[in-house]
């Protein structure tokens, strides 16, 4: 008995869990240190809140790429709708509610909820066939949410909210404010995301997918993407596991959007295009399929790099190259973790040695 | 092993069996594939604790056969009724969930996960705990994990395979990998156990000792078990009823004794003897 508790309780798996919770708490604290002592570059500083977004939005496409095994090329039609919606929210709440940090969680919950249901209206046509199917209608739900928001207009005044199409005619009251304005996008919205929240936001997604996938239905989403004839053979509903696990994905990607939304003073739809779903894609892959952490680091990493190398001017592209097969080395490759599990193994028996030799010394 | 005994709808199932309901009762069942009649007027009646054989050469249509019971395909003709209840219609997963549980002839293991989870995924209808409370890891959470994972382990026991748990099944020597599908099929808690050639690969030994797990497993979980399987001397061993099954027709049923002086069965396995 104590034996299983052993081996199951505080295993391996246990151990990577706390170091990736690790990495994200040591980023945390290396920045609020270096902004302490003023070491903080303000090229840095405006990076903080996208980094945390795009760490987010990474982790949820792994659920849906990595996890689940399907494809998404429309990612950032999800975090776009989750953008706008947060950004609506946001711009309602901020008169009424005095707190800033409840209209920012009001307002991250709802672009969540929104592309969530998004996510489950389009899955449930799609995740029911067989094939990749999700990868083609992702790709053309990104560029339709893109144009559907180029032309909305939304405003509100005393009267509520004011919906347009299109055409610019919100007939808004005296006193009324335009939230978004077609092809010119949003403006005007409160700026209230914090590197705080952000932090905040990265430990909740990688808490839950843990969670998730230390349970019966992570087990059954695994399952599905190893074996889904076997998978449904042991009694395993395999649309309905997909259709959750994508809409988590989406509900994800919608509280990452407005996190990331929240930080700019004005934001237009065409940001969230097929470019930031390929980019969203590079953080998975690179990161590793399946590894939350490999994530974090790639999505992390890659963010903060193109505007780091800026000034290496011409060799910028070269240097970004060359980090990318580092991670990928890193992150991916089977040797180097054998290696690295080797080396491990070998220091241990090397310490272990030294102790018994200094033990049997005192004796 | 039980006499067999005719049924009232003709067909022959163990004696201990008769009287109770039938486990499995297929009429008239076939399928098309294209032009091919696959498999045709298939008719079979399993007992609620027998172990029955299916038999026939290469191409005959026993694989067909499973999935059409498993629902992965839909008959074009006939009934299946699984403990009285017919299974049109329903997806392989509810057809899993009514106790219809197998293993495959081409390994469909969850190569990626550990041999403990491969088994834990088939208890996922057995495992009663609500997502809050795995999300929230609640005490009930821990409990169900716990007790899940000893009785897999259990299991796993069956075929002394618990010091494997840990690893991960891709890498599981290959009768290790036959032997870790049948445990996680019977993980699903079946009435029916459906095995799709589970000596294939096998030693004279391996096969010998699988017979005897065959048999223990029918005994201690008192479930019917069909097998699909090309050593005839697991099926002589094992089988009570044995079906032979030629170009997806039935061409002779009975107790090993008939099948084996049966001169269709000979003449369907060794071809036609020219004189
Ligand atoms: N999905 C399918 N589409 C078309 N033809 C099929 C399909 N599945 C099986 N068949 C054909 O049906 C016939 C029976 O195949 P099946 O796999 O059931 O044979 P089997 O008796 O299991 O043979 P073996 O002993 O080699 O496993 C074969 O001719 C096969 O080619
Ligand atoms: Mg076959």
């Amino acid at each position: 008995m104590e034996q299983l508790k052993k081996k199951f309780h505080l295993g391996k798996t246990n151990r990577e869990k706390i170091f990736t919770f690790g990495i994200v708490l040591l980023f945390f604290a290396v920045i609020e240190i270096l902004r302490g002592t003023g070491n903080l570059s303000n090229l840095l500083k405006g990076q903080l809140v996208p980094i945390c977004a795009y760490v987010v939005m990474a982790l949820s496409l792994n659920l849906t790429v990595g996890i689940l095994g399907e494809l998404s090329l429309g990612h950032a039609g999800f975090v776009s709708v989750g953008a706008f919606t947060g950004i609506v929210t946001a711009t309602l709440l901020k008169p009424v509610v005095p707190q800033t940090w409840l209209v920012l969680l009001i307002s991250i919950v709802a672009g969540g909820l929104t592309a969530g249901i998004i996510g489950f209206l389009i899955g449930i046509p799609v995740l029911r066939l067989r094939g990749d199917y999700l990868a083609i209608v992702t790709l053309a739900f990104g560029e339709i949410v893109k144009s559907l928001i180029t032309n909305l207009y939304i405003g509100v005044d005393a009267k509520g909210l004011h919906f347009s199409f299109i055409n610019d005619n919100l007939n808004l009251l005296e006193g009324g404010k335009k939230i978004i304005a077609g092809p010119m996008g949003a403006s005007g919205f409160p700026k209230i995301s914090t590197f705080l929240a952000g932090i905040l936001l990265i430990l909740f997604v990688l808490y839950f997918l843990y969670r998730l996938l230390g349970s019966k239905m992570g087990r059954a989403i695994k399952a599905m993407r190893d074996n889904s004839i076997a998978a449904e053979a042991v009694g395993i509903h395999l649309t309905r596991f997909k259709l959750t696990a994508f809409t988590m994905s989406a509900f994800i990607a919608g509280m990452a959007g407005t996190l990331f939304a929240l930080n700019f003073a004005s934001l237009s739809a065409t940001k969230f295009n097929v470019d930031m779903s390929i980019l969203l894609l590079v953080f998975v892959v690179l990161g590793g399929l399946g590894n939350l952490r490999g994530s974090i680091i790639a999505a992390g990493v890659l963010t903060v790099l193109p505007e780091m190398l800026r000034s290496l001017r011409d060799y910028r592209m070269l240097a970004y190259s060359i980090v990318l097969i580092a991670i990928m080395l890193l992150t991916n490759n089977q040797r180097l973790m054998q290696w690295w599990t080797q080396t491990k193994k070998d220091a241990k028996k090397w310490f272990a040695k030294i102790r018994k030799a200094k033990d049997g010394g005192e004796a | 092993m039980d006499r067999l005994v005719p049924t009232p709808s003709l067909g022959v199932i163990p004696e201990r069996d008769s009287g109770k309901p039938l486990i499995l009762d297929i009429h008239g069942l076939g399928i098309d594939f294209g032009g091919l009649h696959a498999v045709e007027d298939f008719t079979l009646l399993i007992g609620r604790t027998e172990i029955a054989g299916l038999i026939g050469p290469n191409g005959a249509g026993k694989t067909t056969v499973f999935n059409l019971i498993t629902n992965v395909y839909q008959p074009t003709r006939g009934v299946i009724l699984f403990d009285g209840i017919d299974t049109r219609g329903k997806r392989p997963d509810e057809v899993s969930r009514m106790g219809i549980a197998r293993t495959f002839q081409n390994i469909r293991l969850f190569k990626d996960m550990t041999v403990l989870d491969n088994v834990l995924v088939g208890m996922h209808n057995q495992i009663p705990y609500s997502m809050l409370s795995a999300f929230l890891h609640l005490p009930s959470y821990h409990r169900k994990e716990k007790e899940a994972r000893e009785k897999a382990m259990d299991l796993l026991g069956i075929f002394d395979m618990q010091h494997m748990a840990k690893w991960q099944a891709g890498s599981l020597p290959y009768g290790a990998q036959r032997r870790l599908e049948i445990v996680r099929a019977l993980a699903t808690d079946p009435k029916l156990l459906l095995l799709d050639e589970p000596a294939a690969g096998m030693n004279p030994a391996e096969t010998a000792e699988l017979m005897e797990n065959i048999r223990n497993i029918r005994d201690r979980f008192q479930i019917a078990v069909l097998l699909i399987e090309h050593d005839m001397s697991l099926v002589m061993g094992i089988c009570e009823g044995i079906a032979v099954l030629n170009y997806g027709k039935i061409i002779a049923k009975g107790s090993p004794e008939d099948i084996k002086n049966n001169p269709t069965v000979i003449e369907a396995y060794l071809g036609k003897q020219e004189d």
